[in-house]
């Protein structure tokens, strides 16, 4: 399983591009843990450490018009798409100038430009949501695809089950994608699924799977790929389990080892670090050298500095903005619109 | 106008609006091949093709996702649960999806979609088919709901509820469908959030909302055999609801009954009080009482379901009592 | 020992008093037959002197108290003894007079606000009066009302759940006149007068005739008639479908609801001769011709001219003539003899949104009809939710001369026209 594969027929400046949006979402989440214990962010905020190969191989492989949606752990795959670390950093810290005004927070990115359609904090209760982004693309017609990124721990969840069938039984053009990092909080999956490999559970719908590494950004890039093709040539939908670990705790309030995992184990994960395992495959190709490494690494960190400013800068939010955005304002004439536009 | 039944005029709201605007479809448990299970969709398969009339699995959590996702990115959904009790299992993506998903992501996802289905009891349904859901869904910021009494008002707030880019709940009865009634001509949509003055009096406000608006109107025919004229405020919309109205007829009338269909703690009616209280405390001459279903799960047992029902002689005798008649 | 101050029976018939004044404060050493309190009871104000020697230390019923006979107002013990179980059987006391709460029939409008300590029972005495007879409680509306009116809730008894004041009661008691005028000062809670501002504050509007004469007949008519009402609620659906046809065939044919009415009444009135009458003190004059007076509201009031023979017009003449005498009355262009000599009349304020209300007979005529707005309404015919247009009408009678019967007799006669407009043909 997981079997190494070689760097694809991809460019290395393509490569220069995954690492640094891999390389991004660490320095980026690195800088949010300090700004939480600074108490410049608050609630609950999970961070996507170790995870980063998944959203960039998923979402290299995306269009502009695609869909995105995903979990509360939301950051990485938010910056990935391409929002800028500059919105969402302010909207971690619930200003204006964030991509939810303030108003969504850690949990609740969005950006409807970037088809990003949020971070949800109902463990399954998106999954649904993408079936349904899938219906209106084959509603209108297109050829757009959607990728609905979750843990393991949803697809215990009735909501999978019934989005999952609808997909398979309406053959929608969605891409499931399970980021199995082992635990569900602190319940291992072991202890929750009454099977390991769970992308099996695709059979139940006839839906196509595939399980890959999801340490390995160019193993995700191609099981996506595939998946993607699938999609969008044939409108089916497909069930990709990636295993991965976090290599941080469930969230801000949660030990990075202790009671449910072992120092042990978290250490001999981290041996897989997919941001180290890049970077020695692009030097070894000799795709980049050690002094470009350390200009990419300082020109990310600048550029989070430069997030952490702006958003320490940009204003609060007025009153007023209590009340706005709980209902949209003026009745729809639809008729006056052009339909099917969307 | 045109007399016709509540469920032909919801299908005349659904046909209209599918014919008016592309984008929007009706899903849900045997809306298509088998035509509604109230019938309320009967034709529509036929005229609009099974991408537009959809059956769904028995998923209610699912296909109210569905919408959602389908809302998100340009559609716009109506989702049509066979019961409200079924819709429980719902409730996360009306409640945490669909009400907040503009909020939550700072204005940029309207969510145009309408939730519709047979709320309340019928007759002799037991216990888990036979709830009214209206406080719970009212409560929610974020929602619209609607529950109209009469055909007229079942086309004409689903038409607008189509029309709105917000989520809006349709709360419809089963035992209206079958009621015939006057239905405008053309294109009749009433806007959200305005009541209607159902029935002129003075002597005591009857206030009340789907299917309870035609207990109040069979109550105040009874009052008005003993000289009492009753005025009959249907309130039409639930959330936004239209206070001002309520506190019109009250200061007329003085005295207020809110007949309504679920139970009293945290109950609409509740609420109705609330606002009485507040704007027309100076021009109540009796407490507000309020005409509801017994605290007790919907028993199966005719006479035992009867009992625990709000009435016409529940809702007389109250009105009889707030005039100090008994 | 502890002897407990009572109300007690001042007056062979009394059966409750009223605290106006302790004249002895707490902490005061008493002796048995020294005056404690001024009683009013129902007839006198009377002393309460005590029945034991000792300290008077506690006083649980605050000045203006009104206390059934029997009840703990104070008690007299020796000092440091300990009151705590006398104290706390008291029925509904007071708990200190730091915190007076307000009592049912105690002063509960009037005295401290919440949170203001009221002076020492002893050291008021401008009592302020009980806020009402009874047990105090009232309507949110009747207080508004009688704060409206001026009158005091004390005067008036309440026939609502445990003897609540509510609007009905207010309001009879203004009509028998029976209800005493607040005296400004003496409640202690009236606003105080607004300061002057410069100028005299008050415009005088010098009364045309038109106004005397209104005062004069209206006074008239509310003082000695004994006028009743009867309301009636008709289908316009058929008038409306009328309208409509004749308004199809032309400008020339259009008729206003109005005008229908008018007709209506005038043919109703030809045939109900005992509703078409004058009292005349000694007699009941009938008339057989319809002079139909209809109320027009002008910038200087309301004044009714008369269709003449208005049973034995048509519609149209009626619609015409209508038309002119508003507009006449309007231009106060009417001649003396174009707005007397009336034998019924009707008042329509519809056009200004009233549902209904009742008018004032115009005297001699011994009945008015009271139009209200044409207003939709959802009416269940078995079981079809239909709209129909109604209209509410209300009749003023004047029962000398008209008892209900006859009165009612007279609006079914008008309903079988107004909902039936073909029987205007008949």
């Amino acid at each position: 399983m997981m079997a190494r594969k070689k760097p694809d027929a991809a460019s290395a400046a393509l490569n220069r591009e995954l690492l640094h949006s891999m390389l991004l979402q660490r320095r980026f989440e690195e800088r949010t843990a300090e700004a939480y214990a600074l108490g410049k962010i608050g609630g609950f905020c999970h961070l996507y450490i170790g995870q980063e190969a998944v959203s960039t191989g998923s979402l290299s492989q995306l269009r502009p018009d695609d869909y995105v949606i995903t979990t509360y752990r939301d950051h990485g795959q938010a910056l990935a798409r391409g929002m800028t670390p500059r919105a969402v950093m302010a909207e971690l810290f619930g200003r204006s100038d964030g991509c939810a005004r303030g108003k969504g927070g850690s949990m609740h990115m969005f950006d409807k430009q970037l088809g990003f359609l949020g971070g949800h904090g109902i463990v399954g209760g998106h999954i649904p949501i993408a079936t349904g982004v899938g219906f209106a693309i084959k509603y209108r017609g297109g050829d757009q695809v959607c990728v609905c990124f979750f843990g393991e721990a949803a697809i215990n969840n009735g909501a999978f089950h019934e989005a999952a069938n609808m997909a398979a039984l309406w053959k929608l053009p969605v891409i499931y994608v399970i980021e199995n990092n082992r635990y569900g909080m602190g319940t291992a999956i072991e202890r929750a699924s009454a099977i390991n490999d769970i992308y099996e559970r695709a059979q139940s719908y006839d839906m196509a799977r595939d399980v890959v590494d999801g340490q390995d950004v160019f193993a995700v890039r191609e099981a996506i790929g595939k998946a993607v093709q699938r999609a969008r040539a044939d409108s089916m939908p497909t069930l990709l389990e990636v295993r991965t670990y976090r290599f941080m705790g469930h969230s801000m309030s949660d030990a990075v080892s202790g009671t449910y995992r072992t120092k042990d184990e978290l250490e001999e994960y981290l041996k897989r670090d997919p941001i180290a395992l890049l970077r020695s495959r692009m030097e070894e190709a000799g795709e980049i050298s050690a002094d470009e490494i350390a200009a990419m690494d300082a020109e990310v960190k600048a550029v989070v500095q430069d997030a952490l400013d702006f958003a320490d800068a940009s204003p609060e939010l007025p009153l007023e903005a209590l009340w706005e955005n709980v209902l949209v304002d003026t009745t729809s004439d639809a008729g006056a619109m052009p339909a099917r536009a969307g | 106008m045109t007399v016709m039944t509540y469920r032909d005029a919801l299908n005349a709201a659904l046909r209209e609006e599918m014919r008016r605007d592309d984008r929007v479809f009706l899903m849900g448990e045997e809306v298509a091949v088998y035509q509604g299970a109230y019938k309320v969709s009967k034709g529509l398969l036929q005229e609009f093709g099974e991408m537009r009339v959809v059956d769904t699995p028995i998923t209610e959590l699912g296909f109210a996702g569905v919408g959602v996702g389908a809302a998100m990115v340009g559609l716009r959904p109506i989702i049509e649960f066979m019961t409200w009790n079924f819709a429980l299992l719902a409730l996360d993506q009306v409640v945490n999806a669909a009400a907040k998903m503009l909020y939550m992501s700072g204005g940029q996802f309207a969510m145009p979609m309408v939730f519709r289905g047979p709320n309340g009891a019928a007759l002799q349904l037991g216990a888990q088919h036979s709830q009214a859901w209206e406080s719970w869904l009212a409560h929610i910021p974020g929602l619209k709901v609607v529950a109209p009494g009469t055909p007229a008002d079942a086309k004409g707030l689903l038409k607008a509820a189509v029309r709105d880019d917000n989520p809006v709940i349709v709360l419809e009865g089963e035992m209206l469908y079958n009621m015939k009634g006057e239905v405008p001509d053309g294109d009749h949509v009433i806007p959200l959030g305005v009541a209607e003055v159902k029935r002129v009096g003075e002597h005591v406000s009857l206030i009340s909302y789907g299917k309870m608006v035609n207990v109040a109107l069979q109550a105040a025919d009874a009052l008005a055999r003993d000289g009492v004229h009753a005025e009959v405020l249907d309130l039409r919309t639930l959330r936004p609801m239209d206070v001002p109205a309520i506190v019109a007829t009250v200061r007329k009338t003085n005295r207020c009954v809110v007949v309504e269909e679920g139970w009293e703690l945290c109950g609409l009616g509740a609420q109705v009080a609330d606002y009485v209280q507040r704007e027309a405390f100076d021009w109540l001459d009796a407490p507000v009482l309020r005409v509801h279903q017994a605290e007790a799960p919907m028993p199966y047992a005719r006479t035992l379901e009867k009992h625990a029902k709000p009435d016409v002689a529940k809702t007389v005798a109250a009105a009889r009592k707030v005039l100090y008649l008994d | 020992m502890a002897t407990k101050v009572v109300m007690e029976a001042l007056s062979p018939t009394m059966e409750e008093g009223r605290v106006v004044k302790w004249t002895r404060a707490e902490g005061d050493a008493v002796k048995a037959g020294d005056v404690l309190a001024e009683v009013e009871t129902d007839k006198a104000v009377m002393e309460l002197v005590a029945r034991a020697d000792g300290v008077l230390r506690r006083i649980l019923a605050p000045v203006d108290t009104s206390a059934p006979v029997g009840t703990l107002l104070a008690v007299i013990a020796a000092a440091g003894e300990d009151i705590g179980a006398l104290v706390a059987g008291a029925p509904a006391a007071p708990p200190a007079p730091s915190a007076p709460s307000p009592r049912p029939g105690g002063a509960a409008a009037g005295g401290g606000t919440s949170g203001t300590p009221a002076p020492p029972p002893s050291a008021s005495p401008a009592a302020t009066p009980p806020a009402s007879g009874g047990t105090g409680r009232s309507s949110p509306l009747a207080r508004r009302l009688a704060a409206d009116a001026g009158v005091s809730l004390g005067a008036v008894s309440g026939s609502g759940p445990g003897g609540r004041i509510v609007k009905r009661d207010v309001e009879a008691a203004l009509a028998g006149g029976g209800a005493r005028p607040a005296v400004p000062g003496a409640a202690g809670d009236m606003p105080a007068p607004a300061p002057a501002a410069a100028g005299p504050g008050f415009r005088d509007i010098p009364l045309t005739q038109i106004r005397k004469t209104i005062a004069r007949r209206l006074v008239e008519s509310i003082g000695p008639i004994p006028t009743f009402y009867l309301t009636a609620e008709y289908d316009l659906g058929r008038v409306s479908e009328m309208r409509a046809a004749m308004a199809a065939m032309g400008d020339d044919y259009k008729v206003s609801v109005n005008d229908v009415i008018l007709k209506a009444v005038a043919t109703a009135l030809a045939q109900h001769p005992e509703v078409n009458a004058h009292w005349l003190g000694d007699r009941i004059r009938q008339h057989d011709r319809v002079h139909l007076g209809m109320a027009v509201a002008t910038d200087d009031g309301l004044i009714v001219p008369v269709i003449f023979d208005a049973h034995a017009k048509r519609m149209r003449e009626i619609s015409r003539e209508a038309r002119e005498l508003a507009k006449k009355a309007r231009e106060r262009k009417l001649k003396p003899e174009e707005y007397t000599g009336s034998t019924f009349s009707v008042s329509n304020l519809g056009m200004f949104g009233i549902d209904q209300f009742t008018a004032i007979i115009n005297p001699p005529e011994c009945g008015i009809l009271a139009i209200g707005t044409a207003s939709d309404q959802v009416v269940l015919d078995a079981g079809t939710a239909r709209t129909r247009k109604v209209l509410r009408v209300t009749m003023s009678c004047d029962h000398r001369a008209v008892d209900g019967a006859v009165g009612a007799t007279f609006l079914q006669a008008l309903r079988r026209m107004i909902e039936n407009p073909l029987m205007l043909v008949y």
